[in-house]
């Protein structure tokens, strides 16, 4: 039997269902602005803007796609979830490209830890906006 | 700019953004997401004390 919590509910707003999810990968927060969650997403963009860009003020690596390094394409993976800041520290060459200080390692983690929290959010957006969460 | 921060620092700022995300993602009311805001950032913090301890009691 079906409970409550397992039904799937009507689209909060009509369009394109997976635009929250999409608006929410590429800018941290986006995705709850488009379904009204103001607070919620102000409070994401701040906390993962700001580990990204601590985490590169600590020089971290940003990591590239196709080293061929299994390891790094983990962290290509990570890195890749914090959408456009990841591509705007790749156009600029922010960070470091090899991990040379002790704080630069913790630097490395909070920019894919950072990208991670942000795919985290970004299916958060997408279930509000289809009604799986309220 | 660069930023040299302590690893008790870092533990501290990787609590507090880790537990904003956790919170608001894992939790549906503010209350909730306050409560287990606070529970994360806790359990973050604590852990890494203990296992600090841990390893200061293993060194000796």
């Amino acid at each position: 039997m079906a409970s409550k919590a397992q039904t799937p509910a009507a689209p909060a707003t009509p369009g394109f269902a997976y635009s929250a999810l999409i608006l929410g990968w590429l800018v941290p927060g986006a995705g709850h602005l488009l379904t009204r969650h103001w607070i919620r997403a102000l409070l994401l963009f701040l906390a993962i803007t700001a580990m990204f860009a601590l985490g590169l003020a600590m020089q971290a690596k940003v990591y590239a796609p196709n080293t061929g390094d299994p390891l790094d394409m983990l962290g290509f993976a990570g890195d890749l979830g914090a959408g456009v800041l990841y591509f705007v520290a790749r156009i600029f060459s922010l960070g470091a490209s090899t991990v040379q200080l002790v704080t630069a390692d913790y630097g490395t983690k909070f920019v894919v830890v950072a990208g991670l929290l942000n795919f985290v959010a970004a299916v958060d957006a997408h279930n509000l906006r289809i009604g799986r969460k309220l | 700019m660069t930023f040299t921060p302590s690893h008790f620092t870092a533990v501290l700022l990787f609590a507090t953004f880790a537990s904003v995300v956790f919170a608001i993602t894992q939790r549906s009311t503010p209350r909730a997401m306050a409560k287990y805001g606070v529970y994360c950032w806790v359990l973050f913090v604590g852990s890494v004390v203990a296992a600090s301890w841990l390893m200061y009691f293993i060194r000796k």
